[in-house]
């Protein structure tokens, strides 16, 4: 049976791994290349790379090292922020990326998800959601979660999926950078909408974090997080423990 | 040296760096010469099997891969590429493979139950089947690697090195001599992925 993936997120500034708690006050952590190496090494499923101020200030990502960390990781990396075109898509791709995540550049450009699926694969591209709730709904926001969109979430998310992305990372900005565990709320009204791999983003700080929204929502397929990965706060090895012991699938190294 | 066939299909750089990680001299390729003159051939592949094989046989490099096979050169085939082994695949159509290995490429939802996600995508487990392969001789039972695919090799029941459990049994690596495939992505499956390619340089 497919196991739950654990990923950590690199978020990169100035060729830095960086964490944002509720995107603002970041703070530096470590090498992007030395990180991904590590994470490689020591029971990581999968890596997502995201280049956080992209989206606001159009910065590109820096090639070289996203080059390098590809040259040093051999499990799945996921490549995000400022991905506005399909020669984007084609920049981080021939750079290594396995996968490529969209967030503000599929709301400027409606088409780009099917456009990119056309060319590379459903399996190839990702849609990131960043969701926070606004009145009675949840709301999209743009700009490492700076702006609303005005666009109702679900049928935001329901919609670039039948366009063709073949995955949802779902961050919820209720909850991230909080710790005090995953959005399972939002996270089940997303998978109730879609029938392609979601994964759970914002809100872990513990490891029981995860065994919950493994237990409440077993069609969560990954959990994501950073600072308490890089931080030493949550060791992936003994998550991945503790998960087996509670019955959930997950692969051990 | 290991020549990595370049056909215009999908993305070579991890798959390079892997040999590359490994100690292996590994060369990307669509020249004739340099295949022929390689130690072991690798076939990669992502996207449709209908393009792929016509890619495959427009370059002429399918007739190429198939000659330096059938002389008994190790030849792997990955993920599509191992696909692109088999007689036939069924995907949009039907459309003719390389032939190296009897059986055809159907799609896993003829076997998967419904209500499970397809592609078939994440970390699995291999279950051998019959006896160890040199392939998988760094290899336990119960490894994870890691898979991306929504169809799968069948009818090539003799030739099945491992299967992976999705609702239903998936073909996961077979091999009939000299020539080997794996559904998964030895590339992108951590240690296990790259202790399986270093056995493929062995061989």
């Amino acid at each position: 049976m497919i196991t739950k993936r654990i990923i950590p997120c690199l978020d990169v500034r100035d060729g830095r791994v960086v964490k944002g708690v509720n995107f603002e006050g970041l703070r530096d952590v470590n090498s992007p290349v030395e990180l991904a190496k590590y994470y490689s090494s020591c029971g990581a499923d999968e890596l997502v790379f995201y280049d956080i101020t992209a989206s606001s200030d159009g910065r590109r990502l820096f090639t070289e090292i996203l080059c390098e960390t590809a040259k040093n990781v051999f499990i799945p990396l996921t490549v995000g922020g400022g991905i506005n075109t399909v020669a984007d898509f084609d920049r981080v791709l021939k750079c290594g990326a396995d996968k490529v995540s969209v967030n503000s550049g599929a709301i400027r450009n409606p088409s780009l998800v099917g456009e990119a699926a056309k060319l590379y694969g459903d399996q190839c591209v990702v849609l990131s959601a960043d969701v926070k709730r606004v009145g009675n709904e949840f709301r999209v926001f743009a700009k490492g979660g700076r702006e609303d969109t005005g666009l109702e979430a679900i049928s935001w998310i329901r919609r670039c999926v039948d366009n063709g992305a073949g995955e949802v990372v779902l961050n919820s900005i209720d909850t991230d950078g909080v710790k005090r565990g995953f959005d399972i709320e939002m996270l089940a009204a997303v998978c109730d909408a879609v029938s392609v791999p979601v994964i759970a983003s914002g809100g872990a700080g513990r490891i029981s974090d995860f065994i919950d929204l493994f237990k409440a929502l077993p069609r969560v397929d990954a959990g994501l997080a950073a600072s308490i990965f890089h931080f030493g706060e949550v060791k992936i090895s003994d998550l991945k423990k503790e998960m087996e012991a509670a019955g959930i699938p997950s692969r051990l190294v | 040296m290991i020549a990595i066939i370049d056909y215009g299909v999908g993305n070579l750089f991890s798959l390079e760096s892997s040999f590359a990680k490994i100690g292996e001299e590994v060369t990307v390729t669509s020249d004739e010469k340099i295949i022929r003159s390689a130690d072991r051939i690798i076939l990669p592949g992502v996207g449709a099997f209908g393009d792929a094989a016509a890619k495959l046989k427009d370059s002429g490099l399918g007739e190429v891969l198939k000659s330096e096979a059938e002389k008994g050169k190790p030849v792997m085939g990955i993920c599509l590429g191992m696909q692109l082994l088999f007689e036939k695949g069924y995907e949009y159509g039907e459309h003719e493979g390389l032939g190296l290995i009897p059986g055809s490429v159907k799609p896993i939802s003829d076997v998967v139950p419904a209500g499970l996600k397809i592609p078939h995508m994440g970390w699995n487990a291999l279950i051998f089947r019959g006896e160890q392969h040199p392939l998988f001789k760094y290899t336990k039972p119960g490894d994870c690697v890691y898979f991306v695919h929504s169809f799968h090799a069948t009818d090539c029941e003799e030739s099945v090195l491992a299967v992976a459990e999705y609702g239903a049994m998936l073909t996961a690596a077979v091999a009939r001599g000299n020539v080997m495939g794996c559904q998964f992505h030895p590339e992108k499956s951590g240690d296990v992925g790259l202790a399986i390619l270093k056995a493929f340089c062995e061989l």
